[in-house]
């Protein structure tokens, strides 16, 4: 490629962000601005009788006090993924709860005051009259009978039931294997934990009646449009969305909160800005949560290893209520994945999506590809266990082979889109190069002697990634409520200078760098030279977002597509001022010259001048090289590769000290390397975390006991080996870059690796399963039994 | 989350401090290096109406040997502790605990004196202080006196300190030849509070017998617990593994552990069990290689 894909240039979003000159949220103040405070329920399950408000309104510096009742014509947010049959705007939160609340945290009032000190303060005076309800927190104790009831449009709580595959033939194939693998997953819930919690301030201009919010947002096109279509009722063009600096999301600000539309309300109501930015116990009580999911599973398989059947029922806890793309996690993003790397003949996967007293659910980096990637990649092990094979073995046996390109799984699970491309051995045997697994082995046998109890894990993924085609995912297809193409315009500027704005909502990802090196090479132009601009719902086209490992596969080729457009008007304008024909000259290293005369030429920023001056242009030719181009991938990508974790496990104490860990993956072409990797460390740590430590927990009343960073245990870096990296390059044919995004590869292939790892540390204790997080206090307990 | 209005007070000296404390009484909180403190007050669960600063107030940070004492006094943070030569070449024990609290930014600022005074059984150091047998200097209107460490902690969160007293320094015996002491913790990460920890401190004679044993248990109990039974047990002993191993159960049987997000309480009992034993052996090594 050219001079700068493919290399590790210094990030254009880091001199900003290191000084600390770059303004998040909280760092933005209006003239006249005010704070709001939401007074949140204590309870988990309960109707609101009344809300005294009389105290909170008396103290100095309190502009009001509102509750749900003053907001009754600001409609609830909408559900934007109806997968499984979801109606629209079926129990999802409104800007503050009326009648009831369904978790702990909901917003119930809203005290406005001078600073957020007044609020803060006014906010515990308001006294709430509520009449307990019943609670249920675990999704298979909420479908029993007889279990609280959370809504009445929802009977047992079910949300949504959905299903892949064959369930027919899944069945008779489990009925024809020789050995029959049953066994019961739990992937925990966890807590996103971005650095930056959530906020948002709204601005509001009566007199032509425009709002403007910042907001903490992965996605200012796509909150802007269902703030005020669906929530307000008003033009989406009265509203401006920016998203300034983001500090991390991993899903968790893709979605509409009730917040960001509370404070574009209030700023209606009183006509002066409003802030409000959460707390870190609000961030963990009312921000969504992911995964959660309880899974029965049954692999059939032939004594030879080959996997026939997989059957797959999951139980989904979505919360109290809907988040904004809840329904499709659990659904479309996890059920479709669950071939894995492998040829699995016979699918079926059954879900039920559930409410229950706790926080909303919906994605978080990798948002139900983890949880397949979890059941697929613990299936192979627990076949390989009970036949008495080698993990690896089993993994060969089952891989889709190369010849086998372009794949379809098997039973329709994945609705038609093909594995485009792969070879599962490659970054196999590239990462056992690393990685001795014979001498492992040995090692592994003494210090069993010696009483030291090692294990290593596999996991050989794949993974979608650079969702999603529009048609596929949309309505009419698996119920995304929206297209999922991407966008990017591209300036050239009369100086030469080029401006990129991108659809793409970047907020940590180094973006902004990748974007300009795609632009630079494909223009043959300084790397400097590329400012790319972003996260303003003003003067960026319209883009679905950033998540779903999507900004490069499909924002990036938006991006090319532009890039190609201003390069074929370039060549007329060249020519056009070389007197040549256009079929006569060539575009090369950021000049256009006559062919076999590379000396008879004009560079691009003699041919931007030209354009912008406009006063020679070819004929139909209009001034200035601009233009825009959307993408919409004919399929998703699919990444794929190896992870090893070796762990060692001490028996008296049930400690896990993870001692390596190595990563092979395939993610296709690479923009910049150093940001590749810096996607795979991050990745790979959130992983392990929910292998390891890190649970959501609710106790039986619906309180959260992790409700902070005291008890909720996210990992520090000397929890952590160092990681190894290395790569194979398959490129993607599915976009022109060739790139298939890796924002989620580390933690979809990690957690099961660490696992696998331990539970193959336990084998001597004849144990073969146990449930993450697997805590010391877990492994000790299985030890003794 | 925002703590509620409170009224800032910076004394600078202790008798000024000691008159704020008369002044105000149960609404006055004294603020040391505030990592304790200040995440309660947050959290509101602790409201305080005067917040009396003791940081201003100098003569408060040092570690001296004299007399065959180690003097430490209250503001000296943990940062020190891990830095100071003293320490290091003589209390092997103080050193691991001061290395394991928290995390580096926190130690910096954290204190001996606040995390002994907040009386929290999850804070290392009251672990430690009971194995050391140390003893603290209370301040207060009619001058100062001293506390033994074991009638320090006489319940949940509450100190043996009056209402107008002030932790101004904590005393350790100086150890013997032949001494050695280690501290260790079971977390589930760096910064967490301690699922248990353990802290020893002995010294043997020439033919390696111990002659003298502090056992200290974090976070197992309402309020930090000495193991005595499992020191009266190894006093005068030259342990074999079985005898270590009974320590380890006479200490898991001193513990009064809680069930929660750090395990069940007869997960507890088993790390008190393991790490006494651990410690004792890791303290013996020491003592033998300070011979």
């Amino acid at each position: 490629m050219g001079k700068y894909i493919g290399e590790s240039v210094l990030r254009k979003e880091d001199p900003r962000l290191v000084t600390g000159e770059a303004k998040y949220l909280e760092d933005i103040q209006l003239s006249g601005m005010v704070h709001a405070v939401v007074k949140r329920s204590d309870y988990a399950h309960a109707k609101i009788k009344n809300i005294d408000t009389s105290e909170a309104e008396k103290v100095p510096g309190v502009i009001g006090v509102w509750t749900g009742k003053d907001f009754e014509d600001v409609n609830p947010m909408p559900c934007a993924w109806q997968a499984g049959g979801v109606d629209n705007n079926a129990n999802t939160p409104r800007v503050l709860e009326i009648d009831k609340v369904t978790f702990t945290g909901q917003g119930v009032a809203v005290v406005v005051a001078e600073d957020r000190n007044i609020a803060e303060d006014a906010s515990s005076k308001i006294v709430v009259d509520y009449e307990e309800l019943p609670t249920v927190v675990s999704a298979e104790e909420a479908i029993k009978p007889g279990a609280p009831q959370l809504h009445e449009n929802a009977p047992n709580n079910i949300c949504m039931e959905w299903e892949c595959g064959n369930q027919e033939g899944t069945e008779k194939a489990l009925g024809e294997a020789d050995v029959v693998v049953k066994e019961q997953l739990v992937n925990q819930r966890l807590i996103p934990s971005s650095m930056e919690p959530r906020g948002a301030i709204a601005d509001y201009q009566p007199a032509t009646e425009e709002f403007t919010v910042w907001m903490t947002s992965q996605a200012p096109h796509v909150h802007r449009l269902l703030a005020t279509a669906f929530v307000f009722g008003i033009p989406e063009t009265k509203m401006r969305v920016i998203a300034a600096h983001v500090g991390g999301g991993f899903g968790c600000k893709i979605f509409l909160y009730p917040e960001y539309c509370l404070v574009a309300a209030l700023a209606r109501k009183i006509e002066r800005p409003v802030k409000w930015m959460e707390t870190r116990s609000e961030n963990f009580a009312s921000t969504t949560h992911g995964r959660d999911h309880v899974t029965q599973i049954e692999v059939g398989a032939k004594n030879d290893g080959t996997i026939n059947s997989l059957k797959v029922t999951t139980v989904a806890n979505l919360g109290g209520t809907l988040s904004t793309i809840a329904p499709g996690i659990p659904t479309t993003l996890y059920g479709r994945l669950l071939s894995g790397t492998y040829k699995f003949p016979n699918i079926y996967c059954g879900v039920k999506g559930v409410y229950t007293n706790t926080g909303m659910v919906d994605a978080y980096r990798g948002a139900g590809r983890p949880e397949a990637t979890y059941v697929v990649e613990r299936a192979l092990d627990l076949v390989a266990n009970k036949l008495g094979m080698d993990v690896l073995d089993v993994r060969r046996k089952n891989f889709i082979q190369t010849n086998q390109f372009p794949y379809l799984p098997a039973d329709g699970i994945t609705k038609g889109l093909t594995y485009d491309s792969g070879d599962y051995e490659k970054p196999l045997n590239k990462a056992l190069q690393m990685f001795n697994y014979g001498n492992f082995r040995e090692e592994q046998k003494r210090a069993r002697d010696e009483g030291k109890y090692l294990g290593v894990g596999f996991s050989t993924y794949i993974e979608a990634c650079g969702v999603a085609p529009s048609a596929w995912i949309g309505v009419g297809g698996e119920g995304w409520g929206a297209g999922l193409w991407e966008s990017a315009n591209i300036r050239v500027h009369l100086t030469g200078k080029v401006v990129v704005t991108t659809g793409s909502s970047p907020h940590g990802q180094g973006t902004e760098t990748t974007m300009a090196q795609i632009a630079a090479d494909e223009l043959g132009i300084p790397y400097e030279d590329v400012e790319v601009k972003y996260n303003d719902t003003l003067g960026t086209p319209f883009g679905y977002g950033t998540y779903g490992s999507r900004s490069a596969a499909v924002g990036g080729a938006a991006l090319f597509n532009a890039v190609q457009k201003v390069k074929q008007k370039a060549v007329r304008i060249g020519a056009h001022m070389l007197e040549a024909s256009p079929d006569d000259v060539v575009f090369e290293d950021g000049k256009v010259s006559v062919k076999g005369s590379p000396d008879q030429a004009k560079t691009i920023q003699e041919i931007a001048g030209a354009a912008a001056l406009g006063y020679s242009l070819p004929e139909g030719d209009e001034p200035f090289l601009d233009e825009t181009a959307y993408f919409d991938p004919p399929n998703t990508t699919w990444p794929f590769g190896t992870h090893i974790c070796v762990v060692e496990v001490e028996k008296d104490t049930g400690s896990v000290m993870v001692k390596k860990y190595l990563a092979v993956d395939d993610v296709g072409n690479v923009v910049n390397p150093m940001i590749v990797d810096g996607q795979i460390h991050g990745g790979i740590a959130q992983g392990v975390a929910q292998a390891l430590w890190e649970s959501g927990e609710y106790n039986e009343s619906g309180q959260l006991v992790s409700g902070s960073m005291m008890d909720y245990a996210i990992p520090r870096t000397d929890c952590l080996p160092s990681f190894e990296l290395d790569r194979t390059v398959t490129p993607s044919p599915t976009n022109p870059l060739g790139v298939k995004g890796v924002g989620e590869t580390g933690t979809i292939a990690s957690t099961p690796a660490v696992v696998n790892a331990v539970m193959d540390a336990l084998s001597p204790f004849g144990v073969t399963h146990l449930d993450m997080p697997l805590t010391s206090q877990k492994i000790w307990n299985a030890i003794q039994s | 989350m925002i703590p509620p209005s409170f009224e800032y007070l910076t004394p600078s000296n202790i008798s000024d401090a000691v008159a704020l404390l008369q002044k105000h009484g149960d609404e006055a909180k004294i603020l040391a290096g505030g990592h304790s403190l200040i995440p309660a007050m947050r959290l509101r669960l602790a409201e305080p109406g005067y917040l009396i600063d003791i940081s201003g107030i100098g003569g408060l940070d040092y570690i001296q040997e004299e007399s065959g004492q180690l003097r430490i006094g209250a503001m000296t943070c943990e940062a020190a502790l891990e830095e100071s030569e003293i320490v290091q070449s003589k209390y092997p024990l103080l050193l691991d605990t001061a290395k394991m609290i928290a995390d580096p930014s926190v130690r910096n600022m954290a204190t001996v004196g606040g995390n002994l005074a907040h009386g929290d059984p999850a804070n290392d150091h009251p672990a430690t202080m009971l194995a050391l047998r140390a003893s603290v200097v209370a301040e207060g209107p009619n001058g100062t006196r001293e506390i033994k460490i074991d009638d320090f902690f006489p319940d949940f969160f509450t100190t043996a300190l009056a209402e107008d007293e002030i932790l101004t320094e904590i005393r350790i015996p100086s150890p013997p030849s032949a001494s050695g002491g280690a501290y260790l913790k079971i977390e589930r990460k760096v910064g967490d509070y301690a699922a248990a920890a353990v802290a020893c401190q002995l010294n043997i004679d020439s033919s390696g017998s111990i002659e003298n044993i502090g056992l200290g248990l974090t976070n197992v109990g309402s309020t930090p617990i000495r193991a005595s039974s499992a020191e009266e047990l190894l006093k005068g002993k030259k342990p074999d593994e079985n005898m270590l191993a009974e320590a380890g159960r006479l200490a898991a049987a001193d513990s009064e552990p809680m069930e929660d997000l750090r395990g069940s309480a007869e997960y507890k009992r088993a790390l008190v069990n393991e790490l006494t034993q651990r410690a004792i052996k890791l303290s013996l090594q020491r003592a033998e290689g300070s011979r």
